[in-house]
């Protein structure tokens, strides 16, 4: 039965596959056919490219009929953010700016996707260019949770975890600057992981703030992130910011799942006031599962993290301001003439273009960001916001002295309902308060699953935090975790989802 | 100096290329200030003996040799133009000179 | 053509102005490297190709796209601080000077701000009275070019009056270095002498580095000039405390001619405005070699605010000590040596090479000897004709169309005695005309110096059998008197003939040699 690969990790399909108990065609027709049946309510799909995705499985199964040795996620469908260029496929970075624009040239890490022969199903739903932590500022319309229908799926990257927490996908691609990928795993009850900065090429994924992006894996393991984390890292000679050292040995590091002996910091900063208490509740019974294991838990302190949230509200903007500059109606995207005015200056189309043609968020943040920068004001904000970054990186510095990881609770508060914060751009920023010190430091963190909330039984996530370039230890400990839990839950918390009702019967594939 | 005013707001628009009605210029200028206001306070940690960071990693010294690379054809890069005409990107008349 | 009908601004005479004014000058070179590739892209930089065919998503500013750093720009803006004296930076970064427009696919160019690789280093300039003048260099810094635009409906072409416009984004991105000299104190008269020297010199010394093509006219080198006029101070030693005027900056200096006379008529017209008690607009203006004049470009103000922030898209760049003497050891002669080698090698004399230097003939000179040409008659030629035809044309001489190549060649055809001078100067006009070469030119027209011993006898026979009192006076010994009869001679031979020697055989025959 189809639901069988729907339900099935990424590794399980990958296993299947190669021992041809399933075709690459089956598995991506599944997954097309799941895609029809719940994302009318889920809505996690920009565009969804069945042909292509089709194409790709077809190739992946001759393939391999032939004998070639081809990689272990060939075949294996996947989603990407729709941040990223996809020769051919739209890709709107969430904007109406972008409606319709067709990239002539493929992101880095799609070549990679390609070039492992994973169908790429569609391109999924976001914060406009990624601003934001609940998807309603897609200008396509919110994603939905899951879990709850009239609940935020997170963002920027929502419709990434949405399509894989609801089986439309078994993996996924998702960047985050500042929590996109991790706090929507959080919310979703899924896997995200945020790789070192330039340990993954960021060329061809559109711009918000060059100095915090990154892309990552989103799946519902951590075995599945970190097959996903393998084939999309690695140095890249097209990104100036790109490592030049091969992908950490992650799959290695969840192979051995061992926390013996390993000291786990708990930020004091990070999980405290301001956290809602199922939060805090299944936080600490994980970081006691990972004690049983036989971790040591050490008390650490970063007292600038409390300006964590200011710098990033600073940087941010002042470098999207810069990136966004180039959608301007005069090369490709939205042009729009000014109302009521005869012969138009070029000037005049840019403004009027940029007006209709971004949201609020990002006109907000384009503002903020051009004061951030302007003469007079540089020292006293962008300026200072990077030397907080400098105190931010001292203190994991510090703390990684003492500890090998640093954990905490991912989000402070559970998936909140579509509507509830979209009025107060504050409120909405604090949602990435535990997320975002990673991201002005260029450390990697994970996110996974700690359980639900007793208040409102909704999923909770636990943050993972290594010093950079040591991501393997996010998986080590990640892996040794979710076993532990999984466990103790009698199976993967997804499971306790409640059943999507679906708009459409799944049709069987007959090989 | 986290007050910012509905004139700035009008200046920083016109700085950044986007036609604001009034109504937004009304709005943003009330959002801003609250943000501003939380973020102002970076300030008071930077202090002048703490250098600045501009890349999380230290890296340095990434070039490039100077060996062409296959570019994109005209017809690629045209076919998403807004409008285009002897082979170039036609643009409504430039105000100001450079 | 200039079709702008806007009034004449006033200007004084230059000398009245010194009377009162201190000039000070600033320079901005823009420098087009000739790298293969693009400054952060492998797209080519090879002129001349086809609209938006050297273009990719970097150098296109398309989303997604990064940049990364051309190796051998690097190189070559390190060889322009050491030929600069420059320091060359430890550590330096990229910047992005933010501003809006549409050949700036990015909308911002990623330049180089507080933090340029070259900075700290002097000219020396040698002007046309064998003086030295020192012109201090405060940076050279990478950077990217734009974008060209055609403005369409016009009068012009340019963008007044134009309805819309046409970019071509080929030249987008290829590396540029722009030089910046610190403000030029105590020129006073001579400051337009001194700018355009300064502007020749780079010009040289970046052909010699082999950086560029460095072809004013073509835009491979740029020139802005700055210029402010304070009070001249009545004790000379106290200048220097008198604080600078306000400036303005000129574009559109397409030729050495054109910085000099551009700075002149600065001079005059902010001397003019001051004098009427108003004060200097700061604005860019624009000038225009045909009509000599600046007019009133666009206004500088705060809507100028780069918002310049280190490029986060790239690292820095930290030349290692050993890299710059690596590089050091490929610089060529310093000009001065250069110079007084090249002199002695071709025996001219002070005043000779000096006046070569001046009309910015010496790189002429040097490639017309490598061709062949001897020294005496590549001097000859590009000082003499080509310095005329190229003043009255009010073009630079190295912007003609005739090639040292060429000189070369004309030089050897007279040198062989294939052609007489003034059949020299006829195929000098035709090659100017675009005829062909020297060889191709006298080939068509049938030039040849009539070698015919026989025949220029003969013709000096009929003429003093023609001219019997003017043959008298010359066997009378008034030699001088032969010339009349050399002309007749020549206008038989239909100029073909060796006029020394005519008169050779003319004052032999009529027994006065």
């Amino acid at each position: 039965m189809s639901s069988d690969i729907t339900r099935a990790s990424a590794a399980e399909l990958a296993d299947r596959l190669s021992r041809k108990e399933i075709s690459a065609v089956e598995a991506t027709q599944a997954h097309l056919d799941r895609i029809e049946a719940v994302d009318g309510s889920v809505k996690a799909f920009l565009h969804v490219d069945a042909q292509g995705a089709l194409a790709t499985a077809r190739d992946i199964d001759q393939r391999r009929m032939a004998g070639e040795e081809l990689h272990i996620l060939a075949g294996v469908p996947i989603a990407v953010k729709d941040i990223a260029t996809t020769k051919g496929l739209p890709t709107t970075a969430g904007s109406r700016i972008l409606q319709g624009w067709i990239p002539p040239y493929d992101a880095t890490i799609v070549t990679k996707l390609k070039a492992a022969g994973m169908p790429i199903l569609g391109k999924t739903n976001m914060d406009e260019f990624a601003m934001g932590s609940s998807t309603e500022h897609s200008a396509y319309g919110p994603s939905h949770n899951p879990w709850d229908l009239e609940r935020i799926p997170g963002g920027s990257g929502g419709g990434s975890s949405a399509a894989v927490a609801s089986y439309q996908a078994p993996l996924a691609i998702g960047t985050d600057t500042g929590g996109s990928i991790r706090q929507p795993a959080a919310v979703t009850g899924t896997v995200g992981c945020k790789p070192t900065y330039g340990g993954v090429s960021r060329y061809g994924l559109i711009a918000l703030a060059s100095s915090l992006d990154q892309a990552g894996p989103v799946s519902r393991t951590v075995l599945d992130a970190a097959l996903l984390h393998s084939v999309i890292g690695g140095y890249d000679p097209m990104d100036s910011t790109s490592i030049n050292a091969p992908v950490p040995p992650v799959l290695e590091a969840v192979r051995r799942a061992d926390v013996k002996g390993m000291r786990i910091g708990v930020v004091k900063e990070l999980g405290g006031e301001g956290y809602q208490p199922g939060v805090r509740a299944r936080f600490e019974e994980s970081v006691q599962l990972l004690v049983e294991q036989g971790a040591e838990v050490v008390e650490v302190s970063c007292p600038s993290f409390d300006y964590a949230l200011a710098a990033y509200y600073l940087i941010l903007p002042s470098e999207a301001s810069s990136n966004l500059a180039k959608f301007d109606a005069m090369r490709y995207g939205l042009r729009v003439l000014p109302e009521g005015v005869e012969d138009p200056s070029a000037e005049q189309v840019m403004a009027a273009s940029r007006d209709a043609g971004f949201g609020d968020e990002v006109k907000r943040r384009i503002i903020l960001g051009t004061y951030a920068l302007s003469s007079g004001y540089y020292d006293a904000y962008y300026g200072s916001a990077q030397k907080v970054r400098t105190l931010i990186s001292r203190d994991f510095a510090a703390a990684f002295e003492k500890a090998d990881v640093l954990v905490s609770p991912t989000t402070p508060t559970t998936a909140f309902k579509i509507g509830e914060k979209i009025n107060d751009p504050l409120a909405m920023y604090l949602n990435d308060i535990a997320t975002i010190p990673a991201n002005l430091a260029g450390i990697p963190g994970i996110s996974l699953p700690s359980g639900l909330a007793d208040e409102d039984g909704l999923p909770t996530g636990i943050q993972i935090l290594a010093p950079a370039t040591k991501d393997e230890r996010l998986y080590g400990v990640g892996a040794a975790l979710e076993a532990a839990l999984v466990r103790r839950w009698g199976g993967p918390l997804l499971a306790k989802a409640p059943e999507l009702s679906t708009t459409a019967t799944s049709r069987e594939v007959h090989a | 100096m986290s007050a910012i005013s509905r004139d700035e707001v009008a200046h920083l628009a016109m700085l950044a290329r986007i036609d604001l009605s009034n109504e937004e210029l009304d709005k943003m200028s009330g959002e801003l200030a609250i943000i501003l206001e939380s973020v102002a306070r970076v300030s008071e940690l930077a202090t002048d003996d703490v250098p600045p960071t501009s890349h999380p990693l230290p890296l340095t010294n990434v070039t490039r040799p100077d060996v062409v690379r296959p570019s994109l054809t005209a017809a690629e890069v045209l076919v998403a133009a807004p409008a285009s005409e002897q082979q170039r990107f036609s643009v409504p008349r430039i105000l100001d000179e450079d | 053509m200039s079709t702008d009908t806007r009034a004449a601004e006033p200007v004084v005479d230059y000398a009245e102005v010194l009377k009162k004014y201190d000039p000070v000058m600033g320079l901005e070179v823009h420098v087009e490297l000739n790298t293969a590739t693009k400054m952060f892209c492998g797209c080519a930089t090879g002129f001349g190709a086809e609209p938006n065919t050297q273009v990719c998503p970097v150098c296109l500013g398309l989303p997604g796209a990064l940049p990364v750093v051309n190796a051998a720009a690097v190189d070559s803006a390190i060889r322009i601080g050491l030929a600069l004296n420059c320091e060359i930076a430890t550590w330096c970064r990229f910047a992005r000077k933010n501003y809006f427009y549409p050949d700036m696919p990015k909308n911002f160019q990623t330049s180089q701000y507080d933090e340029p690789i070259d900075f700290n280093g002097y000219l020396d300039v040698e002007l046309s009275d064998g003086s030295t003048f020192r012109v201090e260099i405060e940076r050279a810094h990478m950077e990217e070019d734009t974008g060209k635009s055609l403005h369409i409906g016009g009068a012009t072409g340019r963008i007044h009056g134009a309805d819309h416009s046409l970019v071509d984004y080929n030249r987008a991105g290829i590396p540029l270095v722009e030089i910046v000299t610190r403000p030029i104190l105590g020129a006073g008269a001579r400051a337009p002498e001194v700018a355009k020297a300064y502007v020749g010199a780079l010009r040289d010394l970046l052909k010699a580095l082999q950086v560029s093509d460095v072809r004013m006219e073509q835009g491979s080198l740029r020139c802005d000039v700055n210029l402010s006029l304070r009070p001249r101070a009545q004790d000379p030693d106290a200048q220097n405390e008198v604080p600078l005027g306000t400036r303005t900056e000129t574009k559109n200096v397409n030729s050495l001619r054109s910085v000099e006379a551009a700075v002149r008529f600065e001079m005059t017209r902010h001397a003019a405005v001051l004098n009427s008690g108003a004060s200097i607009l700061q604005e860019t203006r624009h000038w225009h070699e045909d009509t000599g004049v600046t007019t009133s470009g666009r206004v500088k103000s705060d809507a100028d605010d780069y918002r310049y922030f280190p490029e986060p898209d790239l690292v820095p760049v930290a030349p290692t000590r050993q890299r710059v003497e690596e590089l050091r050891a490929t610089m060529p002669e310093p000009p001065a040596e250069r110079r007084h080698r090249l002199q002695s090698d071709w025996g001219y004399s002070d005043m000779e090479m000096r006046d070569v230097m001046n009309a910015g003939a010496v790189m002429l000179i040097e490639e017309s000897v490598a061709a062949g040409a001897t020294p005496a008659g590549a001097r000859k030629w590009w000082m003499g004709e080509l310095a005329r035809r190229a003043s009255v044309d009010g073009r630079d001489l190295a912007d003609f169309g005739v090639t040292p190549g060429d000189v070369a060649e004309l030089d050897a055809l007279v040198a062989s005695g294939r052609l007489n001078d003034s059949m020299a100067r006829q195929v000098l006009e035709a090659v100017l005309a675009g005829e062909g070469s020297p060889v191709a030119v006298a080939d068509a027209r049938g030039l040849q110096l009539v070698e015919d011993d026989e025949a220029l006898s003969a013709a000096v026979d009929a003429v003093i059998a023609a001219n019997p009192e003017v043959a008298g006076k010359v066997a009378e010994g008034k030699v001088a008197a032969a010339g009349a009869l050399i002309g007749a001679v020549m206008k038989q031979m239909k100029g073909q003939a060796d006029a020394a020697k005519a008169r050779e055989l003319i004052l032999a025959k009529l027994g006065a040699s």
